[in-house]
């Protein structure tokens, strides 16, 4: 089954890269662009055939390794 | 809300602080003004239980030009420079989130100097983590190396000089202490002082953020569970706004537009406002809907204890507005004006023409709580260790245990993750006894060190306490700079308890007779209480830095040895006191004992002698001998510039083991050319110094006559393979 | 001789590259990248850093500068252009040097002296230098792992627009003498007409022997001649 899933800085953690983006573009001249914030992304295949049990996987991927929980959330979509 | 129990407590107020609080007020706080109360009444920011001990610490000196109580401090250094610096911890942030609580440290700590209108120039650190064998201990590892890397890389100052521990007192507690160092003119340094009436107060630099909040309570509190649950509270960094500030302040400061000036640190907005107009004897009144702000809805008591990186509050001269705004907004950073100085000596805070807070300054500094904490002597141990009740080992055995084990190898998986050169002004760099920093475009420099001995300070605090700071001065000496003034960063378990408290107490007291006697003062310092977990604290463990001065870019020294042939002097007695060394830690698991003994007089005159000797430049490399004892001091001096040496056999009959592993204090060792050998020995005698004449330098070989013969390369590989296998 | 040195709010080695320029007597300019104009100059260089605090990727935003532009008509009108680390990595967000700099294989930021040697020494930047000879030079940077498509590679190689090679001490180049994980231990380049080059070893704090050494000294007294 494959998965994506999308870290990105909690709401209220300052995202300085986000930030410099978000200036830059305004400066290009996307001048009605509100707010930008970054993160990583992840495609991840895992075999597995419950749902249920890849997407227990996932979370457990999530919270062990791929996110830093302290500052940051992550959404997990299936792809197919 | 209501103000409850509940809602004091988790402010880390106390019941009996509380009623203090009403008393000053004359009436009950509402929540924005007890969240105040308990930022600048906490340990971090009021120093309640240290303050009545820090007082006794000399301070003052010929050098000195601003001692405790600003940012940082300021020492003379000749000319019209001076060189201005703090340490400062940031051990709870770190162990929660390594990376940017190790990097939101160096921010602050760099703010801290060039708060003052110094450039910095230089970063040390001093880290110390649990037993490698933890399970935290590498990533701890691993996110302070990389935060601190990452915060000093980015904005472009050379990290140059630290130490890195492992000791299994810091496997709940690490500790993350930074230090920063600047270069002033002497008549350019700014103060916090704010002065005038209806004076502008402007806030510079990034957003408000919800960070943080509650951080400098939380640096104040011991950890327990739950502190998992605080995580949030974390700041992230953001160098390379800091760089934009760093730059932007220093063109607003070669004008004269700046009355006070102050960094957003622990507690914010509240701590920056208040200490401005304490100082000034004047009140403050800040309209919070101006604060810039990175998220929606804040209200006021967020804006005011959130700890947001990357801020500064500045007091501005009339009619400097608009020039003031330009420089800002060339660096595109935030410039607003949030308030005005007032003569009513008192905090005023409002939102939206709603005044929704307002204390007496008063109450928030001068009259916060001081604490007269009871304390415990520690007696000195007792025990004395027998050797020869234990399992015999060789030189070689006892040495290749010590440069393999993590605390004495190679530090260079840490120190290349540093940017040292950028700025080309390092001279010295990291794995040197100090770094030395030559001051921009001129021919002289400074050295720095940092350095700690928590062993030492755990088994008898006054000796301990005394001791580094002998260490520190002789780091600097052994480079050839002269020892000018000292910052601490005081890293303590928890002042409630008495015995933590003496350990605090006694330990200032070595501190302070050190500094006295040597003439090298404390000009800045902070102090961390509370480390520790669930009632176990950590060592106690005084960190200090110093700074020293080279006159003369043609008599600095490193520890590398420099040609064969040369002659290898030892300063200083050797007892062979073996209490608390690093020899019986490493290879007997033992830290038992009283740690060794400081005399003073011998310290002074020896350091000082060493110190005319390289002057003279008669000297070709030199090494303080420290942990470890003299056999590990040489292997330095051999490994760092791959060239063997051989020592004879002491001429009196020694016990080896005790003789080339103790830790007899205010020794070092000195390579001296042939040709100079007479001069210096008739300098060493007039000067009535102990020496010894131990051997000379060779080509390859690190050799103990009769006991020991081993390859450089081999002894390097030994030192080398830690980190890498870590 | 004239030269600009472009600065981006973030760069950090503005001051030493300006030192190290006005010691080998150029005529320098710092310029700032909201400029729309540059100063008549003959080498233009773009110094190392943290240009916008590599956010995003590094040399990424200040590609994307006002000033950038200008650089750019410059360089393709034949002018002297040396991008070091960071400028290095904003000339290829450019396009002005081809390929791409990754972060180092060990994912580390790696500062020490390493040895470099001189694979071209027929160029405006290498005329005083002999062939293959050996620098001992500085690097610290986390994104020198230089990256280029196998068509660029042999472009690289046949036209002999490989500035600098990592090396050991005798010249021997290979994996052990590889920091950062670059394709062919490349640690410079040049563009096919060789008035570009960039490089991730820092020239400019090998000029004085308080410091280090002076190895890097015979790079900027060629450009004088």
């Amino acid at each position: 089954m494959k998965y994506s899933v999308t870290i990105t800085l909690k709401k209220d953690v300052l995202d300085p890269q986000g930030k410099v983006v978000q200036n830059t573009l305004s400066n290009l001249g996307m001048t009605n662009l509100k707010s930008i914030r970054q993160g990583k992304f992840f495609e991840i295949d895992i075999d597995e055939n419950d749902s249920k049990k890849a997407e227990n996987l996932i979370v457990e991927m999530c919270e062990k390794l791929l996110a830093n929980l302290i500052i940051e959330d992550y959404k997990i979509n299936k792809l197919k | 809300m209501n103000i409850t129990d509940k809602v004091i407590e988790n402010h880390g107020l106390k019941k009996d602080e509380y009623k203090n609080i009403q008393k000053l007020l004359k009436r009950d706080p509402n929540f924005l003004e007890l969240g105040i109360f308990s930022a600048m009444w906490n340990e971090h920011c009021s120093y309640k239980s240290s303050r009545k001990h820090l007082k006794k610490l000399p301070t003052k000196g010929k050098q000195v030009i601003q001692g405790p109580g600003e940012n940082a401090g300021v020492v003379d250094i000749g000319d019209d420079d001076a060189i201005i610096f703090k340490i400062e911890s940031h051990n709870h942030p770190s162990y929660i989130e390594p990376y940017q609580g190790a990097a939101t440290g160096v921010g602050g700590i760099l703010r801290d100097v060039f708060t003052m209108g110094a450039r910095p120039i230089a970063l040390l650190n001093s880290i110390h983590f649990g037993t490698p064998a933890h399970p935290k201990t590498k990533s701890l590892l691993n996110g302070v190396v990389s935060g601190i890397g990452g915060y000093g890389n980015c904005i472009g100052i050379p990290t140059v000089a630290g130490e890195t521990k492992f000791s299994e007192t810091y496997n709940e507690n690490i500790l993350v202490n930074a230090m920063a160092v600047g270069h002033a003119k002497k008549n350019k340094i700014f103060y916090s002082k704010a002065k005038g009436v209806n004076k502008a107060v402007v806030y510079v630099g990034s957003k408000t953020g919800r960070d943080g909040i509650h951080g400098a309570s939380m640096a104040s509190a011991e950890f327990d569970e739950s502190s998992e649950e605080k995580k949030p509270t974390v700041q992230v960094g953001d160098p390379f706004t800091e760089k934009l500030l760093l730059e932007a302040c220093l063109e607003l400061m070669k004008d004269e537009s700046i009355i006070a000036i102050q960094d957003m640190g622990a507690a914010g907005l509240t701590s920056s406002s208040v200490e401005m107009a304490s100082k000034g004897s004047l009140g403050i009144e800040l309209d919070l809907e101006k604060v810039p702000c990175r998220e929606e809805n804040m209200t006021p008591y967020e804006m005011m204890l959130s700890e947001s990186q990357e801020r500064m509050l500045i007091i501005l001269e009339d009619n400097k507005e608009e020039y003031a705004r330009k420089i800002f907004k060339k660096w595109d950073l935030d410039f607003v004006v949030i308030g005005k100085t007032t003569d009513t000596k008192n905090l005023v805070l409002k939102f939206n023409d709603e005044i929704k807070g307002e204390i007496p300054i008063e109450a928030l500094s001068s009259k916060a709580p001081v604490y007269d904490r009871k304390w415990i002597r520690k007696k000195l141990p007792k025990k004395e260790i027998d050797i020869k009740k234990l399992k015999k080992i060789s030189l070689e055995e006892g040495l290749i245990k010590i440069l393999s084990s993590p605390n004495y190898s190679n530090k260079d998986w840490v120190t290349s993750q540093y940017d040292q050169m950028v700025m080309c002004d390092t001279l010295l760099k990291s794995g040197s006894d100090a770094a030395i920093i030559r001051i921009h475009n001129k021919d002289k420099a400074i050295a720095v060190s940092v350095d700690s001995s928590a062993n030492y300070c755990n088994s008898h605090p006054i000796t301990g306490g005394k001791q580094i700071v002998c260490e520190n001065w002789r780091n600097l000496i052994s480079v050839g700079a002269k020892p000018l003034a000292i910052t601490n960063c005081l890293n303590f378990g928890n002042p409630e308890n008495e015995k933590i408290m003496g350990e605090f107490a006694e330990c200032l007291e070595g501190i302070k007779e050190a500094c006295e006697y040597l003439n090298y003062p404390v000009v800045s310092g902070n102090v961390s209480f509370y480390n520790g977990t669930n009632k176990k604290n950590i060592f106690p463990t005084p960190v200090i830095g110093g700074v020293g001065l080279i006159n003369n870019l043609n008599t600095y020294l490193s520890h590398h040895l420099k040609e064969e042939k040369n002659n290898l002097i030892l300063i200083g007695k050797t007892f062979g006191h073996l209490g608390q060394s690093c020899f019986l830690k490493e290879n007997y698991s033992i830290s038992e004992g009283r740690p060794p003994e400081v005399n003073l007089l011998n310290e002074k005159n020896n350091g000082e002698t060493v110190l005319n000797l390289i002057n003279k430049n008669l000297i070709r490399s030199a090494h303080d001998v420290s942990s470890g004892g003299l056999i590990t001091s040489l292997s330095e001096m051999a490994m760092s510039a791959k060239l063997g040496l051989k020592i004879s056999k002491p001429r009196k009959l020694r016990n080896p083991t005790e003789y080339f592993f103790g830790e007899d204090q205010s020794r070092y060792i000195l390579e001296v050319k042939n040709e100079n050998l007479d001069k210096v020995q008739k300098y060493l005698k007039n000067n009535n110094i102990f020496y010894e004449i131990i051997g000379s330098t060779q080509k390859k070989y690190f050799e103990i006559e009769g006991e020991m013969k081993l390859d450089i390369n081999d002894l390097c590989k030994i030192n080398n393979q830690w980190y890498n296998n870590y | 001789m004239r030269s600009s040195v472009i600065v981006f709010p973030g760069s950090n080695c503005d001051r030493d590259i300006t030192v190290a320029l006005e010691k080998m007597q150029f005529k320098n300019e710092m310029v700032w990248h909201k400029e729309t104009v540059l100063p008549k100059s003959d080498l233009i260089v773009i110094p190392g850093g943290f240009s916008y605090g590599d956010y995003l990727r590094s040399g990424a935003i200040a590609g994307k500068s006002l000033i950038i532009d200008e650089v750019i008509k410059a360089a393709n009108g034949g002018c002297l252009v040396l991008g070091i680390c960071n400028g290095f990595q904003i000339l290829t967000e450019t396009g002005l040097l081809k390929g791409t700099l990754q972060r180092n294989k060990n994912l580390k930021f790696i500062n020490r002296d390493v040895f470099i040697k001189v694979v071209n020494n027929k160029t405006r930047f290498s005329l005083n230098y002999k062939k293959n000879q050996i620098l001992n030079i500085n690097i610290a940077h986390n994104e020198g792992n230089y990256f280029t498509d196998s068509k660029h590679l042999d472009e690289l190689k046949n036209d002999n627009l490989i500035a600098f090679q990592y090396c050991d001490q005798i010249g021997e180049v290979s994996d052990e003498t590889n920091p950062n994980g670059a394709l062919e231990n490349i640690a410079g380049i040049y563009n096919s007409k060789k008035n570009i080059l960039g490089m991730m070893p820092h020239p400019e704090r090998m000029i004085d022997n308080n410091i280090s050494n002076t190895d890097g000294c015979s790079l900027f007294s060629s450009l004088l001649k």
